[in-house]
């Protein structure tokens, strides 16, 4: 790792105004610092400050409000997902972060830090690759080894949506706070986060450099809704999901109101399935149904030269959650956590 | 028993005292405890600190402005650090340690390189293998992965501090009498894993040690012996012998 000066904020308004000064020159944000630490020990990066807003203690926290749940970002994925609150009502996000990385990368890793990861892709996190994603001319996955890549709505990079904790904001309808010195506050949805790469290959999320994500809000869940999230990866323990499924369900008695499915390592950036939605609404919860939805959730995959596999798995990730949420089917012993 | 005590000095605070050049860390190394010829450990220790030593001269020529004003700028709740070393106080296993470091110093290395307390292994260096798991605040956290200045303030234990008044710690006394490990590679960082879970949850199952060290990995493939030995500790010494310090 290279030097730098380290300023340790203990101040929203401190840390906004360190962003602020020059927002160009390798000024990196610094919360849980896992990803950072690991992008700079890789030399992909090598900034000359840190802004460390780990000891801001006002961005940290879970807080009930009337209108659902207010989260500091700082708060860590350990703290989500023992939160009983989150874990009864919530359910898609307290098992979403519960099963991401290893119990102590979660003990450090914070929701912000989590959600603004950068991809895992293992061209993009190598320095020997110059890649599209570096603002460069190419893309290695499409020749190369892509087992782990998207399958589906890649444009010109298919590397995979690295947030799990995503794909549970993302069923919950979620908004984030962005809080710059100059330009005040703004709140952006969870689906309006992440930029797709044929939009900006460079550019990951919509926050800009002088920005501090301060907030994550979820809306209460209606009345008689159930959710549930499960992770599938080559290791039952650790590994980053190669397949995971969160679904949501509002349910009207025996019949689904409402459904949310969203998926996280087929896509570039997490994404709903409309199909599969569309396959679970006004229908009893049944197999059937969840199979069906399962199925749906795959129209128009293109897999890569080595990862049609995933086009099997998708379906079974979301036919046992769907079940799992429907209170139909325990937890899949085979499901990674 | 003979030979150095371990780790070196630990109690006389001169040996570990704060060195920021070339020649005081050199001639610390030389200090240690006499042992005949070179040893392994003493030839690395001795390669490592040289090592920071060249590094550090390198940060003088490269921040010198910085570095003369790099104590501390105040403004706004913010403080500044760096890029050169700054002194910095660490709590480690009870014992308040003042040392030399750059911003950049991960928390295994302050622990293992500035304090000489080499039980840490750093194994995968990225945070997956768990090799390297030290308590903060009795939270199992991966020292690789945590920079020195995240650990001020906080309590640490190492795999040094969990033995009390030369008595192993339930779950290093179960391990020892499971061979819970083969390499030992892995050995420090399950132990502190184990002895957090218990910590946390005196009467654990299988299922939760399992749970707690899903991070930890172990090549060698010892961990039925671990879960065993963790699941016997629990049980011998119980919820009021489990040390609280």
């Amino acid at each position: 790792m290279n030097q730098f000066v380290f300023a340790d904020c203990t101040t929203e308004s401190g840390a906004l105004a360190q962003l602020s000064q020059n927002a160009k020159d390798g000024i990196v944000v610094k919360a849980g610092g896992i990803d950072l630490l690991d992008r700079m020990k890789e030399g992909l990066e090598s900034p000359t400050k840190l802004v460390n807003i780990r000891n801001i203690s006002s961005l940290r926290g879970i807080r009930e409000t009337p209108e659902g749940l207010h989260i500091g970002p700082l708060t860590t994925l350990t703290e989500i997902s023992e939160h009983p609150l989150i874990q009864s009502q919530y359910t898609i996000f307290s098992d979403a972060c519960g099963n991401a990385a290893t119990p102590h990368i979660r003990n450090m890793a914070t929701l912000g830090g989590n959600l603004l990861q950068e991809n895992r892709c293992w061209y993009f996190r190598s320095k020997d690759y110059q890649c599209l994603r570096k603002g460069k001319e190419i893309c290695f996955a499409f020749g190369g080894l892509n087992q782990y890549h998207s399958i589906m709505d890649y444009g010109s990079c298919p590397a995979v949506a690295p947030s799990s904790a995503a794909v549970g904001l993302l069923g919950l309808n979620a908004t984030v706070e962005l809080t710059s010195a100059k330009r005040g506050k703004r709140v952006v949805g969870i689906k309006d986060l992440y930029v797709m790469p044929e939009a900006n290959p460079t550019k990951f999320n919509v926050v800009e450099p002088d920005e501090l994500l301060t907030a994550v809000m979820i809306p209460k869940p209606a009345a008689g809704t159930r959710s549930a999230y499960q992770k599938y990866g080559e290791k039952q323990s650790f590994d980053w999901a190669i397949a995971d499924a969160g679904v949501v369900l509002e349910m009207d008695g025996n019949v689904c109101r409402r459904a949310v499915v969203t998926m996280g390592a087929a896509s570039p950036v997490v994404r709903r399935s409309p199909q599969a939605e569309a396959a679970l609404v006004g229908k009893p919860i049944t197999e059937e149904t969840a199979r069906a939805a399962g199925k749906a959730s795959m129209e128009g995959a293109q897999p890569l030269s080595m990862n049609a596999y995933k086009v099997q798995m998708f379906p079974v990730a979301i036919y046992r959650t769907v079940l799992l949420a429907a209170g139909q089917m325990g937890r899949d012993p085979r499901a990674a956590g | 028993m003979s030979g150095p005590k371990f780790p070196p000095q630990a109690d006389d605070p001169s040996s570990f005292a704060t060195q920021s050049s070339d020649a005081t860390e050199t001639s610390q190394a030389n200090d240690r405890p006499a042992t005949k010829g070179i040893t392994r450990r003493g030839f690395l220790k001795g390669a490592g600190v040289a090592a920071a030593g060249t590094a550090l001269l390198e940060g003088a020529q490269v921040f010198t402005r910085e570095a003369v004003a790099a104590t501390r700028r105040e403004h706004d709740g913010v403080k500044e650090f760096g890029p050169g070393a700054i002194p910095v106080a660490l709590l480690v296993n009870g014992k308040e340690h003042t040392l030399q470091i750059e911003p950049r110093t991960t928390l295994a290395d302050a622990l293992r390189v500035h304090l000489g307390m080499t039980g840490t292994k750093v194994v995968c260096d990225r945070g997956p293998c768990s090799g390297c798991t030290v308590l903060m605040d009795d939270m199992p956290v991966n020292s690789c992965m945590t920079l020195a200045m995240d650990a001020i303030g906080h309590q640490v234990t190492t795999i040094e501090g969990l033995q009390s008044e030369g008595e192993l710690h339930p779950v290093q006394a179960a391990f020892v009498k499971h061979d819970a490990m083969q390499c030992g590679f892995c050995t420090p960082g399950m132990v502190m894993t184990c002895s957090a879970l218990l910590k946390k949850n005196s009467h654990p199952t299988e299922d939760d040690v399992r749970q707690a060290t899903a991070g930890n990995l172990c090549r060698c493939g010892t961990y039925p012996r671990i879960f065993a030995a963790t699941l016997e500790a629990a049980g011998v010494s119980g919820k009021e012998s489990i040390r609280n310090a």
